[in-house]
């Protein structure tokens, strides 16, 4: 029988062991099969396929059918960045199944398991990192330089978007939801007047690329996650996103992501084969960082009474003084 | 004049009920909406013991820093449009301290256990 037909009559684990066991054909059951996340759109899920070789953990990424698509890559391009990540030695969850149309299990993907911590806080304080901690930012430059060389002809069709357009796009947003603020407007003269050329080499950008978005073992980064913001443009964003205040989990003096030094990050990216950094380029992508977090913390306090977690948002939306004062620690420093 | 127990008070008895007697009981969901909810109490209770004192000097640097009086709120729209415009920088006499001293009057409110603010706030004679 056809899963197509069958798909209707089986209840819902039923209908996800038949599509595991399109790329798993000898998976027995699944065990554990436990949702982890997601707003009302995306869902993502983990389960044990018991296969003949023993059980297997996976993680499921899953849109159901008739869910409008609101997300800014799709889950399918989302599978194919993750596959060409893998190819090109970023530690990177395997992609075992991209569910298709004739699958009748909406759209997303099925992928391996990973060990590690994603938490941030944890990366850069407890024991157990303690060790890894300093070859971090190094490894972080590697892993970005191999990113950054994927030719972005060999993937789905991206947004482009150029470090003007970014920067427009994030002065309307703070004029139209916020009081004036006299730190934000000094912060956005200050990098309107030194935006890169838009003309830089575009590249595959991750979008995303910070402590808390890569999964870290007592030995090493074992995946980086989150491809959802991912686009082509300026590299350099990448490298300056990591080292955003608002990533370092309060150890402020190790910019790059709580754990390392930028120096550290940018002999990482070089030895690599991703080129030359240039330290006020680098300033710049942080301080364009701070901003961009800075603008999302205002527009979660300007949604936050229509939203229905208000409380939360509200306090995000209190956090824009962080970005504040992380922005004046990089305009106008106070000596040592 | 309003009576006794002040509302910092009532503010503080409450965010302890919350916390102390009432957290310990609830879902993981519940308990994460219920910490935050504590900490907005928290940040009204360090904004009702700053704001007046901090609203204040601010008025004073705006009014020096632009040569006229006004209600807060206008002064710091006047001086965003100004920063705007490059009428002033951080070479003008005094900016850098009004915004230095606004920001850290912004933390001890929002933050002040934010690593930047406590190594900023040290420095502060």
């Amino acid at each position: 029988m056809p899963p197509e037909q069958s798909s209707a009559e089986l209840s819902f684990p039923d209908r996800m062991l038949a599509v595991v066991r399109r790329f798993a054909p000898d998976a027995e059951r699944l065990d554990k099969v436990m949702r982890l996340s997601g707003g009302a759109s995306q869902e993502t899920w983990s389960l044990i396929a018991v296969r003949a070789r023993g059980p297997e953990r996976m993680i499921l990424r899953r849109m159901p059918a008739g869910v409008p698509i609101v997300e800014k890559i799709s889950l399918e391009t989302e599978a194919a960045l993750m596959q060409a990540a893998e190819a090109a030695g970023v530690p990177s969850p395997h992609v075992h199944y991209v569910i298709g149309p004739d699958d009748g299990f909406g759209r997303g993907f099925f992928m391996s398991h990973v060990d590690g911590e994603a938490l941030g806080r944890k990366i850069v304080r407890d024991e157990q990192f303690a060790a890894i901690r300093p070859q971090l930012a190094r490894r972080a430059g590697e892993i970005l330089a191999a990113i950054h060389a994927i030719d972005p002809k060999t993937l789905p069709d991206l947004p482009r978007i150029t470090p003007r357009e970014e920067i427009a796009t994030m002065f309307e947003n703070y004029r139209r939801w916020s009081e004036p603020r006299p730190v934000f407007e000094l912060a956005f003269r200050w990098a309107k007047e030194r935006t890169p050329p838009d003309d830089a080499t575009p590249r595959l950008v991750h979008g995303d690329f910070r402590n808390g978005n890569m999964l870290v073992k007592p030995d090493g980064v074992s995946a980086v996650l989150d491809w959802e913001l991912a686009h082509i443009g300026d590299p350099m964003r990448d490298l300056g996103w990591i080292c955003t205040a608002a990533w370092r989990y309060s150890v402020i003096d190790k910019p790059v992501g709580g754990f390392g030094d930028r120096e550290d990050l940018m002999a990482g990216y070089e030895a690599a084969g991703g080129g030359r950094v240039d330290p006020q380029v680098l300033k710049f992508w942080e301080l364009l960082g701070s901003l961009r977090w800075g603008v999302m913390c205002i527009g979660m306090g300007f949604r936050a009474k229509q939203s229905d977690r208000p409380v939360e948002l509200s306090m995000i939306g209190r956090r824009t003084s962080e970005n504040e004062i992380d922005l004046m620690r990089l305009l106008a420093p106070r000596g040592a | 004049m309003q009576d006794k127990p002040s509302p910092s008070d009532l503010l503080a008895a409450v965010a302890h009920y919350l916390r102390d007697e009432l957290l310990p009981t609830l879902s993981a969901h519940h308990a994460f909406q219920l910490r935050v909810s504590c900490n907005a109490l928290d940040l009204v209770a360090r904004q009702i013991a700053l704001e007046p004192a901090a609203d204040a000097t601010e008025i004073e640097r705006l009014t020096k820093l632009l040569g006229h009086d006004g209600a807060l709120g206008d002064l710091n729209a006047e001086l965003a449009a100004k920063i705007a415009g490059g009428e002033l920088t951080l070479e003008t006499p005094g900016l850098s301290d009004h915004l230095w001293a606004t920001t850290l009057a912004k933390l001890s409110v929002d933050q002040p256990q934010y690593g930047a603010y406590r190594r900023e706030a040290t420095r502060q004679q």
